[in-house]
């Protein structure tokens, strides 16, 4: 087992075209930011998938720990009212 | 505090009810160990897959094919790198991972140890050896662990171009003249059998198939996805006006499939166990790319080492200029 340190890895984000959000593309070990927007740009868009790439490096991420998940997102569950569909009017009534 | 049989049946039901796993989830240990396992060789698979092919991009017959060709082997590099990320999310690095291919502790697909003696061999593994990758790979697309079936999701998509390439390479020697059109025929004669392999051992000598498919690591068996491979590319071979390698191929009406002669696998397991015709040659191969690109990795990093170093210098000096310290 060689010692030697390994190159960082880098969370990818395309942005397929102008006017959508960047989403997450996938992973890749750079030894610094430009070569991981250089190997980007080979490995997630050679077929013109793409037309702006951000890099972040993995380790400056912060998830949410998924043990936590319920009390994160359970509290939104039972909470119709915040949907349109609570609200009932009748029927004839337009645009609204 | 959850016992690990709770944690294991709450984990069961979130695979039944068809969620997915992510990589922070709770998760049994062997359901990691297999992952790890399993992703590794796979991208293990797709590094070495590209020897035997590299091998005919300085004699490609045209620079049509060599640019087809260049490509295909560049997007298995790729596929390679979403796989190894993909089995990183689950806490094993990259250099271990290659230092379990070059000690031979982790395996690759068997087919990759059999060599590309003509042109025609490109035709035929883009042919059959992605096409059976890719009803395997298709299958993946919904396997249960997040990472793996995006990854999987990609691949399909650039897979369908390589067995295109190869078919088509196929196709034209077929119309070419009776010299070439017996050379695809011994390509595939050589590669039907093992290609025939890459889908794994029969279900019964496979002993982890039922814990695979409880967990939705696989969705088929074995068995199931080689017969798919066999239905399939038989009327394709019709087609070029080749004959199968196996004189027991004939539809059967009842069961509505290709029946199909048995397998050598005495032959799969020997070229497993390291016994095949470019084992030594393929771990040879990577274990040279690992050490001459060492000082390429020293050096990259290095470089990076003393860019932030002269950023944070003079960001240094700037902030003691924007002080009044220094003029
Ligand atoms: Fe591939
Ligand atoms: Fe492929």
């Amino acid at each position: 087992m060689s010692n030697k340190k390994e190159w960082p890895l880098f969370e990818i984000f395309i942005r397929s075209k102008n006017g959508l959000e960047h989403r997450h593309a996938g992973s890749l070990h750079a030894a610094d930011p430009t070569m991981a927007l250089e190997n980007a740009r080979d490995v997630y868009t050679r077929r013109q998938e793409g037309v702006s790439i951000w890099v972040v490096e993995s380790k400056d991420i912060h998830a949410s720990n998924p043990e936590q998940a319920g009390e994160l997102f359970e509290p939104a569950k039972d909470k119709v009212y915040r949907h349109p569909t609570f609200y009932e009017l009748p029927i004839e009534l337009k645009h609204i | 505090m959850d016992n690990i049989e709770n944690l294991a049946t709450r984990f069961q039901e979130r695979i039944d009810a068809g969620e997915k796993i992510e990589p922070k989830d709770w998760m049994p240990e062997k359901y990691r160990k297999t992952h790890i396992r399993q992703i590794s060789q796979h991208a293990h698979s797709e590094i070495v897959g590209m020897l035997p092919e590299g091998n005919w991009i300085t004699r490609a017959p045209s620079l049509k094919r060599k640019l087809g060709l260049l490509a295909k082997v560049q997007d298995e590099a790729g596929h390679g790198l979403y796989l190894y990320s993909a089995a990183e999310t689950l806490g094993i690095s990259r250099d271990e991972m290659t230092q379990q291919l070059l000690t031979g502790k982790a395996k690759y697909s068997s087919i990759f140890n059999y060599p590309t003696l003509t042109w025609a061999d490109i035709g035929a593994i883009g042919w059959l050896v992605d096409g059976a990758a890719i009803i395997n790979q298709v299958m993946l697309t919904r396997t249960s662990f997040g990472p793996y079936a995006r990854a999987m999701v990609r691949i399909c998509k650039e897979e369908s171009f390589h067995q295109r390439q190869g078919y088509e390479i196929m196709l034209t020697l077929c119309n070419g003249t009776p010299e070439q059109k017996e050379m695809a025929q011994d390509a595939l004669n050589r590669t039907w059998w093992p290609a025939l392999m890459m889908f794994g051992p029969r279900d019964e000598d496979s002993p982890n198939t039922k814990q695979s498919m409880a967990w939705k690591i696989k969705r088929k068996t074995n068995d199931e996805l080689r017969q798919q491979f066999v239905d399939i590319t038989v009327p394709q071979a019709e087609f070029l006006g080749l004959k199968m390698p196996d004189p027991e191929i004939k539809w059967n009406e009842e069961r509505g499939h290709y029946d199909f002669g048995a397998i050598d696998w005495d032959e799969f397991w020997q070229v497993v166990k390291g016994n095949g015709p470019c084992n030594k040659e393929r771990i040879a191969a990577r274990q040279k790319a690992w050490d001459d690109g060492q000082w390429v990795r020293d050096a990259a990093l290095a470089y990076s080492a003393k860019k932030s170093e002269n950023e944070e210098k003079s960001n240094g000096i700037k902030a003691q200029r924007s002080e009044g310290k220094i003029a």
